[in-house]
């Protein structure tokens, strides 16, 4: 055979192998009549989904989160928000308020045990309690307007009927979104204010020892606050901080979040805010009904001068001093210990 | 009872967008919003898909459920109307939605969703106001349905891959084209929807 001939028949044979060889693999890509089959190197849908949590492709539009096709996820956050947010949140309100009420019941209102003294000292500037209150209201105007949200439909509505009830519900939105930052605000303000007076000290271990100045016939020691006070400070912190984070994104949808981290967020503030309300509650109680001489302190910043023996000698004691000091400048005889 | 429902044949859709285009004329829908949208799977790989999308009008309709004012209701026929005079604009049916049909326009500060559209089925409102009205077709868009039509997206589908109609007259469709050719990559979106799904093993 001549060189070139050769070179076209090696090649022929060549060709048939491969042909031979790649047999079965063509046959796997035609479908019954013949004709190929598209489907046959992909997965159907129900195995894409068992394998992604959501079905993504590519859109024409600007609407970037329209490219998400399929989520069933949000089968499981209508869940989450009817039935386990339903059911846990009226749990732990609910029984919040009873526990609470069954603490006035048991242990009734807690008395100065020595009496009024009539003398005052400051213990609230004007500054201070204008920092409470702002975020005190705020929270009040946000957690009401929130819980309208999820309980309103069940509570508000057959009450006042549904073309009130979304004139309601529309403003109830509005005021809970521009609330919001009144209470930021006012939370960063508590933040700064106390955060030196709320660092824990061994003398919180001797109050919660002493019983926490709930058992009469022991004396707790604290300084200007004492262990609860100071766990009310932190858990609001922490509780603050995750649900204005979380409401922020919520009040930028889809700034940079997709489906599911705006579906998360929303969890994070509905369940947060659940707790920190229930929290409030206990803080509200102990400030009003619960304490007799609680309430002045934020109210017009002065407290009884035996209620500061009572539940905060050690503050007391370092205010006298400091008074002491400042009336009689030169170094004399200072209140003891 | 018809129950209606939509079926998309994600095997003949070529993303021509032609059910869009026919959506937002047909109902005069704003611009920034997207009743029906197609998206396409694995573009430019084997095994690309392209799927129409709008509302499915589920059974229990996962928006319908989370709604805060109660605004979204399913019909007798199957479809998920909602009342634009009670909506206060919150954006939860979107997070609840599988298939992201509700569209908000933008109006107000931050992200202050407006009143919520969506595909209706081309049934118009179900409200207060008269089926075929303009007031309606102000709100809601076209009212075919009233006059015994199906939506113009699925009648104006070039290939014919979205169908429209009784959920188990467009099954039966369905599954015939796919005994026919030999394929069929499954009814789209009908599990989550419907919690039931047409057999295409072939």
């Amino acid at each position: 055979m001549r060189f070139p001939a050769a070179i076209r028949f090696a090649t022929f044979v060549l060709m048939l192998v491969g042909i031979v060889l790649s047999a079965p693999a063509i046959a796997q890509k035609l479908g019954p009549d013949g004709a190929p089959n598209p489907t046959a190197s992909v997965i159907d849908q129900q195995t894409l989904l068992k394998q992604v949590p959501r079905v993504e492709g590519r859109i024409d539009i600007p609407d970037t989160k329209a490219a998400v096709l399929i989520q069933p996820a949000g089968r499981t956050w209508d869940y989450f928000h009817e039935v386990l947010l339903h059911w846990g949140g009226a749990a732990v309100i609910l029984g919040m308020i009873v526990i609470l009420g069954a603490a006035l019941l048991v242990m009734g209102r807690l008395r100065i045990t020595a009496g009024r003294s009539g003398q005052k000292i400051l213990r609230f500037k004007a500054f201070e309690r204008f920092s409470h209150w702002l975020t005190a209201v705020s929270f009040v105007v946000l957690g009401l307007t929130g819980l309208n949200i999820t309980f309103g439909k069940i509570l508000l509505l057959p009450l006042i009927g549904p073309d009130a009830f979304s004139s309601v519900s529309e403003a109830a939105k509005y005021v809970h979104n521009f609330t919001s930052f009144a209470f930021v605000a006012g939370l960063i303000l508590i933040a700064v204010i106390f955060f030196r007076d709320n660092l824990f000290e061994k003398v919180d271990a001797d109050w919660l020892k002493q019983g926490g100045g709930f058992i009469k016939s022991r004396h707790a020691p604290a300084g200007r606050f004492n262990l609860g006070e100071k766990l009310v400070y932190w858990l609001s912190l922490a509780a603050g901080v995750a649900i204005s984070v979380s409401g922020f994104l919520l009040l930028f949808p889809f700034f940079g979040t997709d489906i599911a981290d705006m579906q998360l967020a929303q969890v994070i503030h509905a369940v947060v805010a659940v707790l920190f309300i229930a929290l409030i509650l206990g803080h509200i109680y102990i400030g009003t009904l619960g304490m007799e001489g609680a309430f002045e302190a934020m109210g017009t910043g002065e407290v009884d001068l035996n209620w500061a023996k009572e539940h905060h000698d050690r503050w007391l004691t370092q205010q006298l001093a400091g008074e002491d000091r400042q009336a009689h400048p030169h170094p004399s005889a200072t209140a003891a210990e | 009872m018809a129950r209606m429902k939509f079926l998309c044949d994600a095997d003949r859709c070529i993303d021509c967008n032609a059910c869009v285009t026919a959506c937002k004329n047909e109902n005069e829908v704003p611009w920034g919003i997207n009743r029906r949208r197609v998206v396409t799977i694995n573009d430019g790989k084997p095994g690309e898909r392209s799927v129409s999308m709008a509302c499915m009008h589920c059974t229990d309709a996962p928006c319908a459920a989370v709604c805060p004012v109660t605004c979204i209701y399913p019909t007798e026929d199957g479809i998920v109307l909602h009342s634009k005079d009670l909506c206060i604009g919150c954006g939860y049916c979107f997070y609840a939605c599988p298939f992201g049909a509700p569209q908000y326009p933008q109006v107000g500060n931050f992200g202050s969703r407006g009143k919520m559209d969506k595909c209706t089925y081309c049934a118009g409102g179900g409200g207060a106001e008269a089926p075929g009205s303009a007031e309606e077709f102000e709100k809601y868009g076209s009212n075919r349905f009233g006059d015994g039509k199906l939506p113009l997206c699925a009648e104006m589908c070039s290939t014919k891959s979205l169908l429209a109609g009784d959920g188990e007259i467009i099954a039966q469709i369905y599954k015939e084209r796919v005994m026919k050719r030999g394929y069929g990559s499954g009814a789209w979106g009908w599990m989550t929807a419907y919690r039931e799904d047409v057999d295409v093993k072939v």
